[in-house]
């Protein structure tokens, strides 16, 4: 057991938290709204190899592990950063999953299986694009509804989005006709997807559902590292305030009704950071454990976020409100980040259904 | 980063289990509920002959030093299965504070029996009016030559009934307008002499506790616990570890058996059974991660200063608040009250919610631990008492 982050960890998250420091500050944060999404900075990510890292080796990324990415994604979800940076990882490695072996440019043929036939080529082709930068890759996190995938991250700025469509993993590819941007509580670069005929299919059956639930778990994953990172600086952002901010004659922190529940603030945090890195380190991917702790680690990390945006808001009283202050940043995102899926409620009842799953498929 | 634990750590829990299944027997487990005494001497001798009473101590009688994890494994077992282990815990505590400040004399007289489990010790810090303001004793010790006279009294002095010593804050000296940890000084006090008295306090877990009343009590200088009106230093050591204390293993417990509710009942595809057992079960995670970090943490040569704390805090008030939730759920038959002949899981669910309540309490209030974690994660200023 070692609950340090080695060196070479260290060091990612110093380059990722260098990076954002330049080009995700508050300002440009600001700025990228209310689309939610600045090329500039996603240009950055890009050249770091912010899909790389998603990708295995054989597939033309570097192979870095969950864990490795939720270490990153605490940093840009402390910056609160315009740019789809975990649907995107999290696209780019089902792509992979679907793409099966190396892309050796060449069809292999009709087939269901992961690597075989059109689907897998078209995976492979869209990795490719999306790693060249030439198309960006978003996934929708809830399955297809009739013909409609609703409110799916980054879809207002990707040029595709993987769906799942009943038994189907299809490729959407957005524009004016299929895609309708919404302005949202998060300022978040989220769309209405409307499948049509122009949509690929990637993988379909058994195979196609357990890949996409696989993609979500990490996609849940991430998304508690983010949330714990966005959380995590509000929290220091609102101790701050509560050391400097007099009352009569004392820090306002010098009050129990102030400090205790940032003390449970403090608390949460570390328990939810623990959580998100314990899920990212489960060994084997898509197994019943990796399932349960994912759906907890989002469940956890959301909630806290939850309280402690909450009172990072309320505890700098009138000024929490005014949209000058940064606090509303992350309490709007602290909300829609998670909420794209679900309640926390929900990820309880995956992670139960995954905890229980034995007793309750008799 | 690496969450696992070696698998010497998972054989050894494996050995634990199997010891308690052989020592832990139903007809002692019965009696330790109905006494409320969470002490028992023939199961404290057996672990002491596995070298397991001061088990991460360094040691010369043959036994094996285990190291961190292997503790940790090993309280968690304990805990978990509601093994009478309460005296000896204390006395491990007091021994660690006269392993770090206590004289040679004392060390050499005390500390070999600990080993062997021959010597317990209970807690006489709280008194009926200073429990989580402990500076605030009135415990009186008077120095008389080479011997110090005692007068006071002290409150929920668990086990105080069945330990040989109290290990004893007293207050040695005033000095008005000076600091009020100033002036105390910590003994270790025979219980069975003159001048006396145990009553038995009982309380909503069925555990069972005591007010003691000094009076006149004689006590040798050479049984003084570090300096005269230096006792605030002994005080804080026992309560850095009074704060590490894990109480996951609790809310293991409950959960374990409500799921056997939830199972045997058919009930656990229900989106209600399931959404709240979800969240337990995810509770249980975090309090076992953050108690395994403050290990992680000794075993690395850190010092865990707001972790431990933070650690008492989650468990115990998410054991409060799952009590609370879990009986609910189970609806009218959680009522059903540990020994009826009705009850669910022995009763073990009823007893759950009264007995959660006082680990929010003792060991540090959750007041208390948020105070130190607000001060020392936090880095806020203390928070404001009105007689500083």
């Amino acid at each position: 057991m070692n609950l340090a982050p080695s060196e070479e960890q260290r060091a990612l998250v110093a380059s990722f938290t260098e990076l954002l420091a330049k080009h995700a500050s508050p300002e440009r944060v600001r700025a990228a709204e209310p689309v939610g999404f600045d090329r500039v900075l996603w240009a950055a990510l890009r050249d770091v190899g912010v899909l790389e890292m998603a990708v295995p080796e054989k597939h033309g990324g570097w192979g870095a592990g969950l864990l490795d990415l939720v270490l990153v994604a605490e940093p840009v979800g402390a910056a609160a950063a315009p740019a789809p940076v975990v649907e995107t990882q999290v696209a780019a490695a089902l792509l992979a999953a679907l793409g099966g072996g190396p892309d050796t440019g060449a069809d292999t043929g009709p087939g269901t299986g992961p690597g075989a036939g059109a689907g897998a080529a078209a995976a492979r082709r869209a990795l490719l694009a999306a790693l060249r930068g030439e198309r960006l890759v978003t996934l929708a996190v809830r399955p297809a509804h009739g013909d409609t995938a609703s409110l799916v991250p980054g879809a207002a700025v990707a040029d595709d989005a993987v769906v799942l469509d009943g038994e189907r993993l299809l490729l959407a590819s957005l524009h004016d006709g299929t895609r309708s941007p919404v302005a949202n509580l998060a300022g978040a670069p989220l769309a209405d997807v409307v499948l049509d005929a122009g949509a690929v299919e990637l993988a379909r059956g058994p195979a196609a559902v357990a890949a996409f639930e696989t993609a979500l778990d990490d996609w849940l994953v991430l998304t508690a590292g983010a949330l714990v990172g966005m959380a995590a600086a509000a929290h220091r952002a609102t101790c701050e305030y509560a050391r400097e901010r007099q009352a009569w004659g004392v820090p306002i922190g010098a009050n129990q009704a102030v400090a205790h529940p940032l003390a449970n603030g403090a608390t949460a945090l570390d328990g939810a950071r623990l959580l998100a890195a314990r899920a990212a380190a489960e060994p084997v991917r898509g197994s019943r454990r990796a399932r349960e702790l994912a759906a907890m680690a989002f469940a956890f990390a959301a909630e806290t976020a939850r309280q402690v945006t909450y009172d990072a808001v309320h505890f700098h009283g009138g000024y929490g409100f005014m949209l000058e202050y940064d606090l509303q940043l992350y309490y709007r995102r602290a909300r829609g980040w998670a909420r794209v899926w679900g309640e926390p409620r929900d990820a309880y009842l995956r992670a139960a259904r995954a905890r229980y799953g034995g007793d309750t498929e008799v | 980063m690496d969450f696992d634990l070696d698998e010497s750590v998972a054989a050894f829990r494996a050995e634990v289990r199997e010891f308690l299944a052989r020592e832990l027997t139903p007809e002692l487990d019965d009696r330790v509920y109905r006494s409320g005494v969470s002490h028992d001497a023939a199961f404290a001798r057996r672990l002491a002959e596995r070298g397991w009473v001061g088990p991460g101590w360094e040691r010369d009688d043959g036994h094996r030093r285990l190291n961190p994890y292997e503790v940790h494994v090993l309280e968690e077992e304990l805990t978990r299965a509601e093994a009478p282990i309460y005296a000896v815990a204390t006395t491990e505590m007091v021994a660690n504070v006269i392993w770090l400040v206590g004289s040679a004399q004392l060390r050499a007289e005390i500390l070999p029996r600990f080993l062997r489990g021959e010597v317990t010790i209970a807690l006489g810090m709280t008194e009926p009016e200073a429990g989580s303001d402990v500076a605030g004793v009135r415990t009186r010790a008077r120095r008389d030559g080479d011997r110090w006279i005692v007068d006071g009294q002290k409150m929920f002095t668990t086990n105080g009934h069945v330990t040989d010593y109290i290990f004893l804050l007293t207050r040695t000296s005033t000095r008005p307008g000076g600091p009020r940890h100033a002036g105390l000084t910590m003994f270790l006090v025979r219980l069975d002499q003159p001048g006396i008295e145990v009553q038995a306090v009982y309380t909503l877990s069925g555990e069972r506790t005591n007010i003691v009343f000094l009076g006149g009590v004689s006590v040798e200088d050479r049984w003084r616990i570090g300096e005269v009106d230096g006792g605030w230093r002994a005080l804080m050591l026992a309560l850095q570890d009074e704060h590490s204390a894990a109480f996951s293993p609790h809310l293991a417990r409950l959960l374990g058996a409500v799921e056997g509710w939830a199972r045997a009942g058919g009930r656990l595809d229900e989106p209600d059974v399931q959404a709240r057992l979800g969240r337990w079960a995810t509770a249980l995670e975090v309090a076992q991660l953050l108690e395994l970090r403050t290990t992680w943490m000794s075993a690395a040569g850190q010092v865990p200063v707001a972790e431990g704390p933070m650690s008492k805090l989650f468990s115990t008030e998410s054991l409060v608040d799952a009590a609370e939730d879990l009986t609910e759920l189970v609806g009218p038959d959680a009522l059903r009250s540990r020994l009826d002949p009705t009850a669910l899981a022995d009763g073990r669910i009823e007893h759950a919610l009264r007995f959660s309540i006082g680990t929010a309490i003792y060991a540090g209030t959750s007041e208390i631990q948020r105070n130190i974690i607000a001060e020392q994660a936090c880095r806020l200023p203390r928070s404001q008492h009105p007689s500083g």
